[in-house]
């Protein structure tokens, strides 16, 4: 038997949690670091999944299979097709750049007594939940999914509600009154979901007769397993509510903005660039993949609410006098256009939805860890308390440029491709739909440049003309990430090359072949 | 040879990169880094326009394939170069003029403290411009095209700690949005229509399609370069763009990136050649900007604004002279190089005046000025001889042919084309004489400068010393070289290009050519228009050159207030789409926060009150919970006998 | 005699103590009904052995007996100690298991 590198790579984080935890409560740099080199471990190992994953080979690969619950026919079975890859790829990338984000979100402040451990509770809950996330990328047993799907949400309430904007940290009791309001419903929002989920995995079993995701799928493609069309589409929203309550898709979304606001940057990062990603992947991989008539079925309406998604969370950001919000509203947007593009049923479409979840994630990451220091800097997170910045720390206002440009998907940037690939992909079959994401483009750039200009340009407020430009760690933190939204802007076929064969399958589990050209079709 | 093509654009990205990234180390030499670089993406396309004038005119165009960009199931996205005679023209003009508003530039901006990152921008300008023109494919091309939004965005709100400029740049970028919607839906309409979007197959196979998915390609194109050439709806950011430092405006608002439309256009030939409706929808918007950026310019007092609104007015004569089809596409090109001379050269006067009087732009405020900035007058005079279209000059050539090409239209729109062509030569003629007047002849206007804070639209950088005498003088060498070698241009090119044809005959390889036949002979048409521009001349010379000019503008009819409000399109916007954006938004914040998330907040509460009411049962008295055991037990065993029954 | 009978006087018996626990506020009397339906139940399963002819019934009351002793030792424990700290024997005296 060979290594079991898709265990490896969700164990060492998971080991990371435990040993970071266990550092003495004085030696609390030590953890930072533990923590760090765990995370940089894992990314090694993603990197060895990625070499060693091969684009033209089987559809799941490096597969581990163990039983677990025997009774139940419940398999530890592991494997990963180009998407998982890629979005591991994601998760162990953004972790270590969160970690070195919140170095010092959770240092104990004056008042804190000497044996003050959360330090560490804060870099080991951020590894259990890289282990955990990682480890639904690959999980391909539908009840090993579920348990992680729902496990994830312990760690992350805490994240949320323990540790906030380092300004309000102590003595503010009303914001640690929205903290805990925020945690809670984030917990309420995903827990409704997953017992849906959990109603319909059951419902699963009883007509399938286990959890396997591979073999229920090739039992149904063979015909062998035959579901009545309600029973199957039942199932489909069982899913997918727990998958759209976690993407987040409009009406659902309203824990987002709270959760996003209140954690501290690096964990909204973790929210939305890693923790909801974990949403439309299960779109792509469960949905589509266990039910693909009921999908079909249901694609009108979920491409109705994507475009309602999209304008709507765009014009909510427009709104918003808190830059955190404003971020988590754009992201409802841009979670949007990756339904969309999964729900569009062609190539493109799919394709860019995949890179749209990678891109997204990078460039979420970037804008809000700018966005993360900017704030540390003056304790408050109105838009109206800033103003001027660029003249002051020129580094930190061109990267939180970047970063925004990065949001509206100007080219040369990672999330053009992305963007561009979902519209096309949509237009292809829905153009009225296409037309109208289109418009999305036009609000990005409303909210983004709104944003700039009212912290960035004008006269330096008296408040901020004592703001220190970006740190070299800071530094470290944005550069790499701009550099990679650079690259995979300009040269995005590694991720391609390993995101198409996938797709290819995707396409073929729903039946679907793309609309052919009208020119070549009148030949 | 053609593997020089990625150089061209290499030069000036690798500017941009090391004078942005670089940091405070360079701001001694960053800019001489970047006009260098400007320089030689000059010469090495003055190298591979050499080669292409070695080979026939049917093997000129050459390819360079780098690499697959976005490579995914039946979309196919490459880094390609093709370099044509079209896109030579353009190469050699951003380039040639790119590198001399970089010299410009030196002197220009000699006093500003971030003159390093003003070269790392014009640097990322010529690099994204390059790729526009070069761009083998739609999608490429579109990366350029906001590539050049971006540093439009940036050079304009270079003064950003001035809010003006800072809001005048994000509404270049929000305006030039709105035209890429048109762009990206056309590239798409392109790949559902051709399932790709190279220049090659789709302009090769374009009679294939429909007419009406034509047309809809069309359309969206237009949308696409009204946004970024100015044109009638979406021309409302040029004006404001003039907070920009006046080299970016000569530059990349007047010389080159607004072009960026009639390129667009001109290079789509075959898609608007077999869709006439879209043609026309391109003549109107056209025809109908040419009138308004013309009467614009005739009541700004702001020096540049009048330029700007100049500007508007003369690509509006390229984009009818390309909604003309192939009698007009190489008269579009060629006016649109010649007015990058001149205009550029303006605007670069404009700059060497204001530099000279303490950044004051109010013309009302100049006067009198040849005498003191004789090498700026002359460069300014020849430029306007040029663009008013006197004989024997640049302007002459290129403008004359587009009014005949107009005419040459045919039918009842011909003469209606051809008349507003001709008006729009005679109002050129006035507003630019009008400029040249209240700038450098009569009374001198100028007085002590007033204070810094009451006045609008002061750079600073340049020393601005309040209370002081502006004492004009001619500016220095870096910018006056460059004003000179366009003041060249403005006089010569257009009579070079049209020795025997050279332009067309240069151009018809890719643009095709047909002869124009207006109804009247080509020689009544010329002297139509000579004879319309002596009465522009007339008419502003009586009104500013016989009288003096007042100092404070005088309250003018209303069709003068409503042109220096830009016809009040502005206010339009603002009414309609800049309020009423901030009710919707307002409004659904609070719809987001009452309905959306008043429903879930709603049934916590709903929830939160139901069990408060069951927590009364919870009273504490173990009598009264071994009750409801009896009772529960009870009604078990009831329950249970029932069934028995049953 | 029929041993349904027993059955209905264990059902008297148990009804009795019902009641009792109901209706007494006094916990020794809480206690002594208790005693009551447990030996009631006890009575109602030695009669089902009699009737079914089955020793099941007679091994079960001498487990319940057990229970009952148990429960004494530990309820009067208790009740001694509550009245100890609040120097009164009523159940509602003690209502602190509220939310």
């Amino acid at each position: 038997m060979s290594f079991p590198l898709l265990t490896a790579a969700a164990a060492l984080p998971a080991a990371g949690a435990i040993v970071t935890a266990a550092v003495p409560a004085a030696r609390r740099t030590t953890a930072k670091w533990l923590a760090l080199l765990f995370s940089l471990g894992t990314l090694a190992l993603a990197v060895a999944v990625m070499v060693r994953f091969d684009p033209g080979g089987d559809r799941y690969q490096l597969t581990e299979s163990h039983a677990w619950i025997k009774d139940f026919g419940v398999r530890y079975e592991l494997g990963v097709d180009g998407i998982g890859v890629a979005l591991i790829a994601l998760t162990a990338l953004l972790v270590p750049f969160v970690v070195l984000a919140g170095w010092h979100d959770a240092d104990p402040l004056e008042t804190h007594s000497k044996r003050w451990r959360p330090t560490q509770g804060f870099f080991a809950l951020i590894l259990m939940v890289e282990a955990m996330v990682i480890l639904s990328f690959e999980a391909t047993d539908v009840f090993l999914f579920y348990v992680l799907f729902e496990a994830m949400l312990i760690p992350m309430y805490f994240l949320i509600g323990g540790f906030g904007d380092r300004a309000h940290a102590g003595g503010d009791d009303r914001a640690a009154a929205q903290r805990s309001y925020a945690a809670v419903k984030f917990l309420l929002y995903n827990l409704a979901g997953g017992l849906v989920m959990l109603a319909a995995v059951i419902g699963l079993y009883v007509v399938a007769g286990n959890f396997s995701l591979t073999e229920i799928a090739a039992a149904r493609a063979s015909g062998e397993l035959d579901m009545a069309t309600n029973t199957e589409r039942l199932l489909f929203l069982g899913f997918f509510f727990a998958f759209a309550v976690k993407a987040p898709l409009w009406p659902l979304h309203t824990w987002l903005p709270n959760a996003m606001g209140e954690a501290t940057a690096p964990v909204a990062v973790l929210i939305t660039a890693v923790v909801d990603k974990v949403g439309t992947f299960a779109m792509l991989r469960f949905c589509l993949g266990l039910f693909p008539e009921a999908s079909r079925w249901a694609t009108p309406v979920i491409i109705v609410l994507a475009l309602v998604s999209i304008v709507y969370g765009a014009l909510l950001a427009v709104g918003q006098r808190d830059i955190k919000r404003l971020i988590a509203y754009a992201s409802i947007s841009h979670f949007g256009f990756i339904v969309l593009g999964i729900f569009a049923m062609t190539s493109q479409g799919q394709s860019g939805a995949t890179l749209y979840m990678v891109n997204h994630g990078i460039s979420t990451a970037a804008l809000m860890l700018v966005a993360g220091f900017l704030i540390s800097r003056r304790g408050s997170r109105l838009i109206a308390d800033y103003g001027g910045v660029q003249k002051v720390a020129p580094v930190l206002a061109g990267t939180f440029l970047v970063g925004g440009l990065a949001t509206l998907s100007l080219p040369g940037l990672a999330p053009f491709v992305s963007e561009f690939l979902v519209l096309v992909g949509t237009f292809a079959r829905y153009p009225v739909a296409g037309v109208v994401a289109t418009t999305g483009i036009v609000l990005a750039a409303l909210y983004t440049l709104v944003l700039y200009q009212r912290t960035m340009t004008g006269p330096v407020k008296e408040e901020v003309r004592a703001m220190p430009d970006l740190r070299p760690r800071e530094l470290a933190v944005v550069a790499p990430l701009i550099a990679l939204l650079l690259l995979l802007g300009v040269y995005p076929k590694p991720l391609t090359d390993i995101v198409n064969p996938a797709v290819r399958h995707t396409m073929s589990d729903v039946q679907q072949k793309d609309p052919r050209p009208d020119v070549e079709a009148a030949k | 040879m053609e593997n020089l093509i990625a150089l061209l654009v290499a030069a000036p990205l690798l500017g941009a990169a090391v004078l942005l990234c670089g940091g405070r180390r360079l701001d001694k030499a960053g800019h001489w880094l970047g006009t260098l670089l400007a320089a030689a993406s000059f010469v090495v396309g003055v190298v591979l326009f050499a080669d292409m004038l070695g080979k026939g005119p049917e093997e000129r165009a050459v390819h360079q394939r780098l690499f697959s960009w976005v490579p995914v199931e039946g979309f196919q996205a490459d880094v390609a170069f093709q370099l044509d005679q079209l896109s030579m023209t353009f190469v050699l003009l951003i380039t040639g003029v790119g590198t001399l508003i970089h010299v410009y530039s030196i002197g220009y901006m000699e006093h500003d403290e971030r003159r390093r990152r003003f070269f790392g921008y014009l640097n990322l300008f010529l690099a994204a411009m390059l790729l526009l023109v070069i761009a083998d494919n739609y999608l490429l091309l579109y990366f350029g095209w906001e590539g050049v939004g971006l540093a439009s965005y940036l050079l304009i709100g270079f003064w950003q700690h001035k809010p003006s400029a800072a809001t005048a740049a994000k509404k270049a970028f929000l305006v030039n949005r709105v035209g890429d919607i048109g762009l990206s839906v056309a590239i798409m309409l392109m790949f559902t229509t051709f399932g790709t979007f190279a220049f090659g197959p789709v302009l090769g196979s374009a009679g294939e399609a429909s007419e009406g998915m034509l047309t809809a390609i069309g359309l969206m194109l237009l949308l696409a370069a009204c946004g970024k050439s100015a044109q009638v709806p979406l021309q409302s950011w040029l004006g404001d763009a003039m907070e920009g430092p006046t080299p970016v405006s000569a530059l990349i608002h007047a010389a080159t990136m607004v072009t960026a439309g009639v390129y667009l256009i001109t290079r789509s030939g075959a898609i608007f050649n077999a869709a006439p409706d879209a043609q026309l929808a391109v003549v109107v918007v056209g025809a109908v900007t040419l009138l308004f950026g013309a009467i614009v310019g005739c009541a700004k007092d702001d020096i540049k604004k009048a330029l700007a609104g100049s500007t508007m007015s003369q690509i509006g004569y390229m984009i009818l002279a390309a909604g003309l089809g192939p009698i007009g596409y190489a008269f579009a090109i060629m006016h649109l190089v010649t007015h990058g001379f001149f205009k550029a050269g303006l605007f670069l006067g404009a700059g060497s005046v204001m530099h000279g009087m303490n950044d004051e732009v109010d013309m009302r405020k100049y006067g009198g000025l040849r005498t003191y900035m004789p090498v700026t007058f002359v460069t300014f005079g020849l430029g306007y001889l040029a663009i008013i279209g006197f004989p024997g000059l640049s302007g002459f050539w290129s403008k004359d042919k587009i009014i005949e090409a107009a005419f040459a239209k045919g039918g009842t729109e011909g003469w209606i084309l051809g008349a507003v062509t001709l008006l729009g030569a005679g109002i050129t003629a006035y507003y630019m004489t009008r400029v040249m007047i209240m700038t450098f002849f009569g009374e001198k206007r100028w007085q002590p400068a007033p204070d810094p804070d009451t006045t609008a639209g002061v750079e600073p950088g340049v020393e601005a010393a309040p209370g002081e005498m502006p004492h004009p003088h001619e500016s220095p060498k870096s910018m006056t070289v460059p004003m000179i070698l366009l003041a060249f241009g403005s006089v010569f090119a257009g009579g070079l290009f049209s020795l025997n044809s050279a332009f067309v005959h240069w151009l018809e390889p890719v643009t095709d050519f047909q002869h124009g036949h207006p109804p009247v002979s080509a020689a009544v048409v010329t002297t139509a228009t000579v004879v319309v521009l002596l009465i522009g001349v007339g008419i502003a010379y009586a009104q500013y050159g016989r009288r003096p000019v007042p100092v404070v503008a005088p309250r003018g009819s209303l069709l003068t207030r409503a042109a220096r409000r830009d016809l009040l399109q502005d206010d339009f916007n603002h009414v309609v789409l800049v309020r009423g954006g901030e009710h919707l938004t307002r409004s659904l914040v609070y719809v987001d926060h009452s309905l959306v998330d008043g429903v879930v907040n709603g049934t916590a509460a709903a929830m939160g009150g139901l069990s408060g009411r069951m927590r009364k049962l919870q009273n504490g008295f173990a009598r009264s919970y071994a009750v409801s055991m009896f009772g529960g037990a009870a009604v078990l065993i009831a329950a249970t006998l029932l069934m028995r029954a049953v | 005699m029929n041993p349904v009978n027993y059955l209905y006087l264990a059902a008297l018996l148990f009804t009795i103590g019902a009641a009792g626990v109901l209706i007494r506020r006094n916990a020794i009397i809480l206690f002594m009904c208790v005693e009551l339906m447990l030996n009631a139940c006890n009575l109602a399963l030695v009669a089902f052995s009699r009737m079914h002819g089955n020793l099941d019934g007679q091994i079960i009351a001498f487990f319940t007996m057990v229970v009952a002793a148990a429960e004494v030792v530990v309820g009067l424990a208790i009740i001694v100690s509550l009245f100890r700290a609040r120097h009164s024997a009523s159940v509602d005296d003690a209502s602190l298991m509220k939310l």
